[in-house]
């Protein structure tokens, strides 16, 4: 009985898929931003690869960006102000860090909405009390929150950088409905080519404690490599541990494949 | 059987080295064990975000003397008492043979400020929270704290008298960071 | 249960004595993982993944527990305490990590060792309620899955549990009122994580229980084999201790070898971008992709694109889907071939090798997006995926001719090593 009944039922599937196959047309409708759409540029980092490591002044610099530029419009929402104690910071210089943000509090005496002097155990305040807020001052963009920013989009960092820096005119064949509409940006490497954010970084926008150069590139690879931070800030201590038990486990290995022809050794199999 | 009749067979050292190699195998396999549990022990410690809880910030300008007002570090009660001359000679007084934790008043305040008595509002006894902090709250047969739970008395120093706590209330870390501000941890 | 020659467990200790009297659980392990159960001597590496299984179970059950301890299933935070298990908690990233990439290990040890049990034949009688309680356990596997996958909060998540309770809805007339029942409202919110965590949380134990039962099922009739001949006599069979413990403990290593370097190494790899961003039920993610182990499945899912007789195309896609996997209940019966293992196989021999290229043909179309070619691909791999179960097994079984079989499996071995011996003796 199962063996018939199996036999009209996989009939009945394979005629619906071959009816499917017949009526589906094979070429796909054509997407015309396909074509003006690029492939994100490597980064390089010192956190990349199975040996990463922080480079510290580097993530200093992309706090400074991230801080005096990106922080107008994007939050920071998972990233604590203690947190920029492992780029480098000592206990004190991460105090007054914080101190120098105003978070939101309570007035103690009469209950209404205030703010404060921030507090290491404070997370980075968000620039706007609620999306609303956000897409009122933004066009009625979103600015995403950036903290996982790097993990949260295809090709990470590379995309970061490359949107970052890769703001420019849009390509004279580029048709009519590509074209950027009032209010935003063409860039090739964001998905529909056209964004709501402006180019955030100038030349020489932010001056930096350590003299370090300060292009748009620059500045943008800065604050690609912070943001790899704020995503994975056990990154480097991951790979560290991974190694650890990778070895150990190969010594294991190796040992659990000696006692397995040990214990086999006296029987044909 | 078999196993028995090769072993006669071997010579010994080859057996001893044999054996060596499942006895380290099954070694690392209980060191390896025993390092994963590790993390899955330490997980259940308090996470970063809330050691970083550990100072609080309090403003004790508005406390007038014979007043006390509770406030609250690592998610824990603090009570603040603003002691009046009366119940700092009542706790000098007392003998120290007569108390359960010995302590001096002087030990549980800070030089200069012993009319501020900065203790946890966790009874050391199971950890209720006793009353006499507040306004019109019993203060108990010694003029302090008394816990309803299971009838502990502490005096005007915030010391064990009377009840089953073993201790006296804490005094936790504490410093003025000015005259009006203490920070706590 | 099991054979004659077994030993039989003879307690020395008096303590050892006066448990075996009250409550045996020392004999019951010596009987079924220790030296009481024969098991035969010519596994190979393919046997391992039944252990291997186990241990991954195992691993998701503890990190899941301790996952527990730190997740909130609220709407509102859940997203957060996933990062606040990441960034704050002592070790909370291993934690998460290794459980997010232990569901991959399951998933792959345990495809692997269900394309063994098709290759050598071990859902044949007599192993046919192993088998089937193996496919029970699939299936409380991909619900476990599927719901813990939800958990996080992420775009992934959320349009993953629209889509998939978006499945009951193609039942006529009760599916819309299903699906809403499922998810305690009209669209994925706080009453669906709730459950999902709940059902996430105790379907493993569910999982554990039938994972005792399809051991138990496997300890009546004994292992299978490489050759599929049934055990005669002792000398085909070694102790399971220490002979299958001390395999199991080298597979295992080279299981965590792996388990490490995905977990360490590149944890995100198997994930998708999209699930770091936080749920957003007013923007879909450009193209929604199920995790990698369900792939095959929502391939064949979106293969039917054509209303045929009375049924359309979204319910065809949700039938066949689900009977994909329900076909698996028959094969025993749909294979009536007496010959087990595909070494004697040969045309069904070949047929497992374009199964197994189907299967991946379909996971690749599953990945992508519903563009040509893969919408073709993922039509032709699905008629084939069907054929082959429902067709082409019933009709190989009655006209194969099987290759010549040893008589036991000892002598099926001692070929073996003779050959070897030979080829080295002639180079």
């Amino acid at each position: 009985m199962v063996r018939p009944l199996g036999f009209l039922v996989g009939l009945g599937f394979i005629v619906a898929l071959l009816c499917a196959i017949v009526t589906t047309p094979l070429s796909n409708e054509p997407q015309a931003a396909h074509a003006f759409h690029k492939e994100a540029r490597h980064l390089p980092l010192s956190s990349d690869g199975l040996f990463p490591h922080w480079d510290k002044a580097k993530l200093q610099r992309g706090l400074q960006v991230y801080k005096e530029v990106c922080s107008a419009c994007h939050s920071l929402d998972h990233v604590a102000l203690r947190d920029v104690a492992e780029l480098g910071y000592t206990e004190g210089q991460v105090k007054t860090f914080a101190k120098g943000f105003q978070v939101p509090s309570i007035n103690p005496d009469t209950g209404e909405p205030a703010t404060r002097d921030g507090l290491p155990s404070d997370h980075f305040p968000a620039p706007y009390a609620n999306e609303v807020a956000a897409r009122a001052a933004n066009n009625n963009a979103l600015p995403p929150d950036l903290s996982l920013i790097t993990k949260a989009r295809e090709d990470g960092k590379d995309y970061v950088y490359s949107l970052l820096t890769g703001f420019q005119n849009p390509p004279a064949n580029l048709p009519k409905e590509l074209q950027p509409a009032t209010g935003l940006h063409y860039n090739p490497y964001f998905a529909n080519l056209n964004l709501a954010m402006a180019p955030p970084l100038t030349d020489g926008q932010v001056t930096f404690a350590d003299g370090s150069p300060n292009d748009v590139k620059a500045m943008a690879s800065d604050v690609t490599a912070f943001l790899v931070w704020t995503a994975e800030p056990k990154l480097v201590q991951r790979m560290r541990v991974g190694w650890a038990a990778f070895l150990f486990l190969s010594i294991f290995s190796i040992l659990a494949y000696l006692s397995y022809r040990n214990i086999w050794a006296d029987k044909e199999h | 059987m078999a196993s028995e009749t090769s072993l006669n067979a071997d010579i010994e050292d080859g057996v001893r080295r044999r054996d060596f190699i499942n006895i380290a195998a099954v070694s690392f396999a209980g060191v390896g064990a025993a390092t994963v549990v590790l993390p899955l022990v330490n997980q259940m410690n308090p996470s970063a975000d809330v050691l970083a809880l550990s100072s609080t910030e309090i403003d004790i300008s508005a406390i007038q003397p014979g007043q006390a007002i509770k406030t609250s570090w690592r998610k824990q009660p603090v009570f603040v008492r603003n002691l009046v001359p009366a119940e700092i000679e009542a706790a000098k007084k007392v003998p120290l043979s007569d108390l359960r934790d010995p302590q001096t008043i002087d030990e549980r305040t800070k030089p200069g400020k012993e009319n501020w008595l900065i203790t946890l509002g966790v009874c050391t006894h199971l950890g209720c929270v006793p009353l006499g902090a507040a306004e019109g709250e019993p203060r108990g047969d010694f003029g302090g704290y008394f816990c309803p739970c299971h009838g502990s008395h502490y005096d005007t120093a915030a010391r064990i008298r009377k009840g089953p706590a073993p201790k006296n209330l804490e005094v936790p870390p504490y410093d003025f960071t000015s005259d009006t501000v203490v920070t706590i941890g | 249960m099991s054979f004659p020659w077994a030993k039989s467990y003879e307690p020395q200790h008096p303590l050892m004595k006066w448990m075996d009297e009250k409550l045996p659980i020392p004999r019951l392990i010596y009987n079924a993982t220790g030296p009481g159960y024969p098991v035969p001597r010519n596994l190979n590496y393919f046997w391992n993944f039944g252990v291997l299984a186990g241990a991954a179970l195992v691993i998701q059950i503890v990190t899941g527990i301790v996952l527990a301890m730190h997740y909130a299933a609220n709407a509102g935070v859940a997203f957060d305490s996933v990062e606040h298990i990441m960034r704050d908690v002592n070790a909370g990233w291993f934690i998460r990590y290794a459980h997010m990439n232990g569901a991959s290990m399951f998933f792959i040890v345990v495809y692997l060792h269900i394309f063994r049990g098709l290759y050598y034949g071990s859902y044949k009688a007599p192993r046919e309620m192993v088998w089937l309680l193996g496919v029970v356990i699939f299936l409380l596997m991909m619900a476990t899955a599927f719901m813990g996958y939800v958990l996080p909060w992420g775009q992934m998540s959320f349009w993953g549990a629209q889509v998939i309770t978006g499945f009951f809805s193609a039942i006529p007339a009760v599916g819309e009122p299903i699906r809403v029942w499922l998810l305690g409202g009209f669209a994925p919110d706080n009453a669906a994580l709730n459950r999902f965590f709940s059902l996430h949380y105790l379907l493993p134990f569910v999982i554990a229980g039938v994972v005792i039962l399809h051991i138990w099922a496997l300890h009546i009739p004994g292992s299978n084999n490489p050759t599929g001949i049934d055990v005669k006599d002792e000398q085909d069979t070694v102790p399971f201790h220490p002979y299958y413990t001390a395999k199991d403990g080298f597979g295992l290593g080279i299981f965590l070898l792996v388990f490490v370097a995905l977990t360490f190494f590149s944890p995100n790899m198997l994930g998708h971008a999209d699930n770091y961003i936080p749920a957003n039920p007013l923007s879909t993610p450009a193209h929604i992709v199920p995790e990698w182990y369900f792939w095959p499945f929502y391939a064949i899912l979106r293969a039917f694109t054509f209303n045929f007789l009375w049924i359309d195309a979204k319910l065809w896609g949700v039938i066949a889907m689900f009977a994909s996997i329900a076909l698996l209940f028959f094969l025993p019966w749909l294979d009536s071939s007496p010959v087990k293992s595909s070494r004697y196989r040969p045309l069904n021999r070949i047929f497992f090798w374009v199964l197994v290229a189907d299967v991946l043909l379909l996971g690749v179309c599953g990945k992508m997006p519903a563009e040509q070619p893969w919408v073709i691909l993922s039509q032709i791999g699905a008629a084939y995926y069907f054929a082959h179960f429902l067709v082409i097994l019933p009709i190989i079984s009655r006209i194969e001719r099987p290759l010549p079989m040893p008589n036991s499996i000892t002598e099926a071995v001692l070929a073996k090593h003779a050959d070897k011996s030979s080829a080295s003796a002639t180079a």
